[in-house]
């Protein structure tokens, strides 16, 4: 089923009677040739770069509940590529060109939108910062402007930018940077997966590996055995518990991440503004609610919902920003679990056991590393070497002392 | 979430900062051969489990003591604290 302007022209003249589910709901074979488990946004990249680039086509994915009920159907749907460390700017600007060609290529609309991205600053030093920032963006081939605060002033001219603690100098902005739809995401690249052939196996929890002479051979599940000689993992926030079970232990803590939306406003928010000293950052969906969130709540959790003193310091962070935000009503808020790394930065790697990868440490930034994450696993799952930007994403390189610390804080998950 | 306190009573999660796996008292042996190794675990793996998690919490905005929380990571619901220091000294390698 081809998804066009003409197409959604015809149906609406016959009823809407044409339509079909986006994918099969088929039920596992005894074996695969590769396993992925976790339905996440990166799982099932995963599986359609695997089956699209790497003509790998006898592959599932296996997910304990549906297709996008973890973190890919819970962030705050941002897309940036404006790290500052060579690990991982090149990683990230990747993926900012794979969102770039994204709908095209998944014959689907993930509603990518690149409205920009601005970072605000408040001191001199922040600012020396974010230009030494936004030059090792150029330099990996990414866009980046400084602000002033009089450039900043046209653009949103609403923020409050005399605040006491914070007064707003300038900011640096990625005009490519935006937001994308992420269940959009998780369905179109679910579909692409499984028109190429992968099967998508929800309710399908895997339990346990099955290890022999150290190399795997296969995933204990919900729904029986089932082999694979090669087996990624890709549960985000749960990828300790989970790897736990292959008897590893990861350099990450789960934590959880509170966000919120607000009831649907007239256009205000064009682009996304992040106000990271005041621990506050938001854009405005296209329905019109104010889609913000913060900081996580900052111990171990797996329990996907949050405490209210976070509430008070995100909606404290927006009064200070935007005062106006006080007059709009909260319509929601949600949590997600994600798996905080030791240096904040991701893992996509081999593991001690032959034909087990492992691909996580998400933390809170994963859902823009969407398709690149899926490329690079694909890469590495299809031929056992790392992807040309992912090559410092090692699970060895804490204790090598490679550490990739883009807020240079050492091994504290939860300041990350 | 409330902490009960071992000397001061229930107190507000809010008051304490939060470091993370209680195993942190577990500092390894500087002198044997696998020290690297060792320290190499202790600063960067964690069992991260979905359940009962012992914890250690300091009590910045209090009486500035380290507790031991045990505190279930899938609920949030607090089991139990105590204080790190009398856990640490209980031991027989640090009794004098
Ligand atoms: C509130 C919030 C806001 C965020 N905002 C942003 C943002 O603005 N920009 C950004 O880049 N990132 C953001 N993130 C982070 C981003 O959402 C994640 O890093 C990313 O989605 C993780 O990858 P995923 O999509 O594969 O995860 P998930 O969608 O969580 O996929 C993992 C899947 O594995 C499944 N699973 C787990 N255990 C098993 C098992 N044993 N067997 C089978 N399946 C299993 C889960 O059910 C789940 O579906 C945010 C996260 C949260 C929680």
């Amino acid at each position: 089923m081809h998804f066009s302007g003409l197409r959604v022209v015809k149906e609406a003249l016959t009823g809407h009677r044409g339509w079909k589910p986006l994918w099969r709901n088929p039920d596992p074979k005894p074996d695969y040739d590769i396993v992925i488990v976790g339905g996440g946004g990166h799982g099932l990249a995963t599986a359609y770069y695997l089956a699209k680039t790497f003509g790998k086509t006898r592959v599932a994915v296996l997910e304990k509940g549906w297709l996008g009920s973890g973190n890919i159907g819970r962030n705050t749907t941002i897309i940036r590529s404006n790290y500052l460390l060579p690990g991982n700017e090149p990683f990230y600007e990747f993926s900012m060109k794979l969102w770039e060609g994204l709908e095209q290529d998944l014959n689907f609309n993930a509603m990518v939108s690149q409205r920009g991205i601005i970072n605000l600053f408040h001191t001199d030093a922040q600012r020396d910062a974010f230009r030494r920032r936004g030059n090792a963006m150029l330099l990996a081939g990414a866009d980046a402007r400084l602000l002033d605060q009089n450039a900043l002033r046209q653009i949103l001219p609403y923020l409050n930018y005399d605040n006491a603690r914070f007064p707003i100098k300038g900011g640096l902005m990625q005009p490519r940077g935006g937001t994308a739809r992420h269940d959009g995401v998780a369905w179109g690249y679910a579909r692409g997966a499984d028109l190429r052939g992968v099967d998508l196996i929800q309710n399908c929890e895997v339990t346990g590996f099955r290890i022999e002479n150290g190399a795997i051979r296969g995933v204990e599940t919900a729904r029986g055995f089932i082999g694979a000689k090669t087996v990624g993992v890709a549960v985000a926030g749960n990828s300790g518990r989970v790897m736990a079970m292959a008897g590893q232990r990861l350099p990450i803590e789960s934590h959880v991440l509170q966000a919120f939306v607000t009831e649907g406003l007239k256009p205000l928010i064009d682009t996304v503004i992040t106000f990271g000293a005041g621990h506050f950052y938001v854009s405005q969906s296209d329905k019109g609610g104010l889609v913000f969130g913060g900081d996580i709540d900052g111990y171990n959790s797996y329990a996907q919902r949050g405490n209210l003193p976070v509430v008070e310091d995100v909606a404290e962070g927006g009064m200070a920003l935007m005062p106006m935000i006080g007059r709009a009503r909260l319509l929601r808020s949600w949590g997600g679990v994600m798996d905080m790394s030791m240096d904040g930065s991701p893992i996509i790697d081999r593991t001690g056991i032959a034909g087990l990868y492992v691909n996580g440490g998400w933390c809170y930034g994963g859902f823009k590393a969407t398709p690149a994450s899926g490329y690079a696993f694909a890469h590495l799952l299809a031929t056992d070497r790392p992807h040309a930007t992912a090559t410092a994403y090692r699970l060895d390189r804490f204790a090598r002392g490679f550490v990739i610390d883009e807020k240079g804080v050492g091994a504290h998950p939860n300041l990350h | 979430m409330l902490i009960p306190h071992p000397l001061l009573g229930p107190r507000d999660a809010q008051e304490f900062t939060y470091l993370g796996d209680a195993r942190l008292l577990d500092r390894p042996a500087p002198d044997t051969p696998d020290a690297e190794a060792a320290f190499c675990a202790y600063v960067y793996l964690r069992d991260n489990p979905a359940g009962v998690h012992r914890e250690l919490w300091y009590h910045e905005q209090g009486d500035r003591s380290w507790l031991v929380v045990t505190r279930d990571t899938l609920t949030h619901e607090i089991l139990g604290a105590e204080l790190a220091a009398g856990i640490v000294s209980a031991r027989p390698e640090t009794a004098v």
